[in-house]
């Protein structure tokens, strides 16, 4: 049935990306006059500002302006957050820093270097103020405070309970509890943040280009920063993206930064925010510790959990944070059949960057507490881990499943996903290899993960964070709108646009697929445009690409609008060709009679009739070829009065199994062997998805082995460069057997759920695991270095030898 | 991460170099491939008035085989040396440590003078350098001055050259006889700045040179006794300790000390079988 969709077609966009004709924020023209900006960072993690003197910088040639936190907080309102008390932030710092490369002040010149050079010249006076970095002693009473005003760090405390947690924990054969420490990580895309902006003073309006990624509720929050309607802010975005990973939402204090600087100077400002600003400030997935407890019964069945996750968001929240905390919120149970659950979440700030999304956010921190605590309850009831995962997982027959705490899981079939990884003697050979290994002394171990991966979020998942009456005061919240707006021109030129920001993912090819699949066209027949303007391109507070929402949201507006024009034109064509409707076909670029091939009309020729031609259109339909769709998935409620929400549309399931060995000279863990089933519903293009599945195993081996965000007790930042933060490159990425089924969604028209988190949230849950398993221990921290299995494995060292004469010298 | 500004001076030959480095002095820099340098001046970690590119100097950049010594010019680059035929004849040990030395990409920039010149502790090539005890060739308006590696290399980036002096060239002594040297290198990436390197030739009969990079400042060479029992391991556990180790967010001087007492004898066996 199916010409092109679900096929593993190339991606269109490749020739022009890997022929360096990509059309990125950096190299795009900027306006005549364009000057540049460079933001001075805080050397500090806590300090009061004393004294700016930006005289001597302003004295030099080609110097506009220095902005200041006083400028700002002139021109300017805090950026707005979820929370009360309001924790205020501009776009640079104002009386205080709070944590080292925080902008402190933005210096304007004819060129980058000129601006860099009389940043030299800013004297600025600061007097350091004790700084607290670790997140358990943020929460002590006598820790210094982030925000005076908010009287605490631990801003936000909410519980949960669904079902009877007391009861059944009381009821329990054993309880088996855990606390995990998850690190502080990012992804790091290769392009950095970047601004050009301009302020028309006569409109009074602001003109942006950024390479912003959504989600576009943050327009507002923007906007309203700047003090103007959401129309005054004009924000584009470039048509090419070197990568993102969630980061790039984060840009949105700079743009208003920028815009501010233009409206300061009069003049068109860019910033190109570099590497070292980049690893120190851009943004950080948070660190969470999170102590958890199952209660269980002799064989292992889980029968209630009780978490606390304690979340570290650095030194301010920022929308829409805290949502690691809360986008898993309705998920909490993963893939677990848990009717009682009993969780309190905890919002902490400390003197660090502020954290935010970062691909899979809140999902790795979940489930390394979920997944670890499963092995630990086969270790300590002596069962296989395996048989664990396999006696609490959903079963098939309980779909649409619903979570204890919310999420109703559309479909899946865990039970046989976990059947089809193990088989074919892949588990057996992961325990030979263990045992070989462990003959020849070794260590090595076996780790397993099962995860569920949701797929757009529900935009009101964020207000589960407040209790239902302050719900209730604003008025709900939920929902999860895509849309997608098809052109055909009057030579039946067909083009998309749609509200996805381009981030690399092959968007492009996809949603081409899609439309051609209705219209009969081949996929090179389709324009795709995904720069998109805020003026005059659709788009609403979902809008971006981030959580998964293109399969299950964007790529289902598209399907919807290609269905409607094909309708449209299938009745223009019919009344030419004089048949029914439902007897229309479109092939090969004809549109004709299913029953007669001979009786067709050229695609262009019938598209082109809505243009030329109103007369000949069927009765009371208007001309024109131009189809926008909205979709807003039913089912997507706000929290409910119990605090039940689902926080997403669509739950993939992932299950992961590794053979990790640690080598005995060197301390490194190698990861032996490593398989990953994945069902993400209906695969819209295979080769796509095999892709994202690469990407998102290859970000979950950094975080399970390589990268950390490293501070020391004051906060100073110790993983400034590429040297420290340790992205793997491709010789580090071990091999990764993928593996497929397919459970279609039920709750959207193309069946295709989120692909792109799953083994981020999976892999370093699975690594820990094997890890444990190889050193038999309990505690294992993540990034999971030599330093730190070193410290696990090594014997007290033997003593200093006496001083000899020191011979061969 | 913008350099402040600097004269920019491309001499087209050596005397011409060292004339305008005389000039200038510390206020100068040379450069040749850049790969540390270029980063160094975009975070503003050194400055310089004047950068004096070396790179395309004809005369730098030779390969020469003289006597029983490789000479190897300053603007060679470290690709090209992996690439020279010869290399593994009579250079095994560069031929071994070469390839962990940062990246294709920046091997095809970085040269091997600019190495031995940036005296990283944890560097490969000045590691090579002391364990084969070659010299390195100075230049300046004063004349050649030629220094053995040991008294080169005084510790982390920091060496005996004057600042009127241009590392010219490198000398490393030939092989006497194929295969009996080993190298291995413990970095968190392929390329990183190692952990710890660890290099070793078997000398004769009954003794290796062992050296040992990325411990301390300068590379660390002893000669150890190989006259069976534990002597061997009693000689790396007295090296461990005399050299401590650094400390930093990627390894412990605890994990730097356990590491070259389980591969020091790893590295020790496998140039003794090279030389069986």
């Amino acid at each position: 049935m199916s010409q092109v969709l679900g096929k593993p077609l190339l991606r269109k966009e490749d020739p022009v990306l890997l022929s360096g004709r990509g059309r990125y924020a950096d190299d795009l023209p900027v306006p005549n006059g364009t000057v540049h900006a460079h933001i001075i960072r805080s050397p500090h993690a806590h300090a009061t500002i004393l004294r700016i003197d930006a005289s001597a910088a302003l004295a030099e040639a080609g110097v506009w302006a220095v902005v200041t936190g006083e400028d700002v907080r002139r021109i300017s309102d805090p950026f707005l957050i979820a929370l009360k008390p309001q924790i205020n932030q501009w776009s640079l710092a104002v009386e205080r820093v709070r944590y080292f490369g925080e902008p402190v002040a933005l210096v304007v010149a004819d060129t980058r270097y000129l601006a860099e050079d009389a940043a030299e010249l800013v004297q600025i006076d600061y007097e350091p103020l004790p700084a607290v970095v670790d997140l358990e002693a943020a929460r002590s009473p006598s820790a210094p405070l982030l925000h005076p005003e908010a009287r605490t760090n631990e801003i936000s405390v909410r519980r949960f309970s669904y079902g009877d947690p007391k009861g059944a924990f009381e009821g329990a054969d054993a309880r088996v509890a855990l606390t995990l420490d998850y690190p502080r990580n990012s992804f790091t895309p290769i392009e950095c943040y970047v601004v050009v902006a301009e302020y028309r003073p006569h409109e009074k309006s602001y003109d942006v280009l950024a390479n912003f990624q959504g989600p576009f509720s943050t327009h507002a929050v923007m906007a309203r920063a700047l003090r103007v309607p959401g129309t005054k802010l004009r924000l584009r975005i470039p048509p090419d993206s070197g990568g993102s990973f969630g980061i790039k939402l984060s840009i949105f204090p700079y743009i208003v930064l920028a815009a501010l600087a233009a409206r300061i100077t009069g003049r068109p400002v860019k910033w190109v925010e570099d590497r070292a600003e980049h690893l120190a400030a851009a943004s950080s997935g948070p660190n969470r510790i999170t102590e958890i407890e199952a209660a269980v019964r002799k064989d292992g069945r889980i029968l209630a959990l009780r978490l606390d996750q304690i979340e570290d968001y650095g030194a301010f929240l920022r929308a829409p944070m805290p949502g690691p905390l809360y986008r898993m919120h309705g998920a909490v149970t993963g893939a677990y059949d848990i009717a009682n659950v009993e969780v309190t979440n905890r919002v902490v700030l400390t003197n660090k960057m502020p954290a935010s999304l970062i691909r899979g956010f809140g999902g790795p921190q979940l489930y390394m507490a979920l997944e670890r605590l499963v092995q630990r309850i086969a270790i300590e009831l002596h069962l296989d881990p395996l048989e664990v995962i396999k006696r609490n997982v959903i079963a098939r027959e309980k779909f649409p499943y619903k979570a204890a705490a919310g999420a109703l899981y559309d479909s899946g079939d865990y039970l046989r996903a976990v059947e089809l990884a193990v088989g074919n003697g892949r588990l057996e050979d992961l325990k030979r290899r263990r045992d070989v290994a462990r003959a020849a002394g070794r260590p090595y171990g076996i780790g397993f993960a099962a995860i569920v991966e949701p797929g757009m979020s529900n935009m009101g998942y964020l207000s589960t964070l407040l209790t239902a009456e302050a719900r209730d005061k604003p008025g709900p919240k939920n929902g999860a709108i895509s849309m997608a707006t098809l052109n055909i021109d009057p030579l039946g030129a067909v083009s998309l646009t749609a509200d996805v920001t381009v981030q690399g993912q092959g968007h492009a090819t996809v949603l081409s697929q899609i439309v051609a699949e209705q219209l009969g066209l081949k996929v090179g027949d389709i324009t795709v445009i995904l720069e998109l303007d805020t003026l005059k391109d659709e788009w609403s507070i979902a809008a971006g690409t981030y959580s998964c929402r293109f399969s299950p949201g964007a790529a289902v507006a598209a399907h919807l609008a290609a269905v409607r024009m094909r309708d449209k034109l299938a009745e223009i064509a019919a009344k030419q060709l004089n048949i029914l409707p439902d007897d229309v076909e479109f092939a090969d670029g004809m549109i004709g009679s299913r029953n007669n091939p001979d009786n067709a009309l050229p695609f262009g020729r019938v598209a082109g009739t809505a243009h030329w031609s109103p007369v000949m259109l069927p009765e009371g339909m208007p001309p024109g070829l131009r189809e926008t769709a909205v979709w807003s998935p039913p089912g997507l409620e706000p929290p409910s009065s119990e605090d039940r929400v689902n926080t997403s549309l669509t739950y993939g399931f992932v299950f992961d199994m590794c053979g990790v060995e640690i080598d005995p000279l060197t301390f490194e863990a190698r990861v032996d062997r490593y398989v990953s089933m994945h069902d993400a519903g209906r695969l819209l293009n295979p080769l796509i998805a095999m892709g994202q599945m690469r990407g998102s195993f290859a970000q979950g081996i950094a975080a399970a082995l390589y990268e950390e965000f490293v501070y020391d007790e004051n906060g100073a930042f110790l993983s400034g460069t590429f040297a420290d933060y340790l992205v793997p490159t491709v010789g580090e990425i071990p091999p990764v057997e993928i593996l497929h089924m397919e459970t279609p969604s039920p709750f959207t028209p193309l069946g295709a759920k989120g692909i792109a988190e799953g083994n981020c949230m999976s892999v370093p849950a699975c690594i820990a695991n094997a890890i444990a398993d190889a050193l038999g221990v309990k505690d294992v921290r993540l990034p999971a270095t030599p330093r730190r299995l070193h410290a696990l494995m090594a014997a007290a060292e033997p003593k200093r030898p006496p001083p000899t004469s020191r011979g061969g010298r | 991460m913008k350099p402040r500004k600097f004269a920019y001076i491309r001499p087209d030959t050596v005397d011409e170099a060292v004339a305008v480095l005389g000039e200038y002095g510390d206020d100068a820099r040379i450069l040749a491939g850049g790969q540390s340098l270029m980063a160094m001046l975009n975070l503003r970690l050194v400055e310089a008035a004047a950068l004096i590119d070396i790179a395309r100097i004809p005369e730098l950049d030779t390969i020469r085989v003289a006597g029983d010594k490789v000479e190897i010019g300053a603007a060679v680059v470290q690709n090209r040396l992996l690439a020279w035929p010869d290399l593994k004849s009579r250079l095994p040990l560069l031929g071994a440590l070469l390839p962990f030395v940062g990246h294709f990409q920046t091997r095809n920039r970085g040269t091997v003078c600019g190495s031995i010149a940036h005296a990283d502790p944890s560097s490969e090539i000045p590691l090579s350098l002391a364990m084969l005890g070659g010299e390195v060739v100075l230049r300046s308006l004063r004349g050649t001055r030629v220094l053995a590696a040991s008294d080169f290399q005084r510790g982390v980036l920091t060496t005996a050259r004057e600042p009127d002096e241009l590392v010219a060239a490198v000398r490393f002594p030939v092989a006497p006889s194929r295969h009996r040297v080993a190298f291995r290198e413990v970095a968190r990436r392929h390329g990183d700045f190692a952990i710890i390197a660890v290099a070793a030739m078997v000398e004769d009969a009954g003794a290796v040179r062992l050296g040992v990079g990325g411990m301390t400042g300068a590379p660390a060479i002893r000669r150890i006794e190989m006259n069976g029992g534990t002597a061997a391991r009693d000689a790396i556990e007295t090296l461990a300790w005399d050299l401590e180790g650094f400390e930093d967010i990627h390894a412990s001087a605890r994990l730097r000390r356990d590491i070259l007492r389980r591969i020091g004898p790893v590295v020790i066996e496998e140039a003794c079988r090279c030389a069986a």
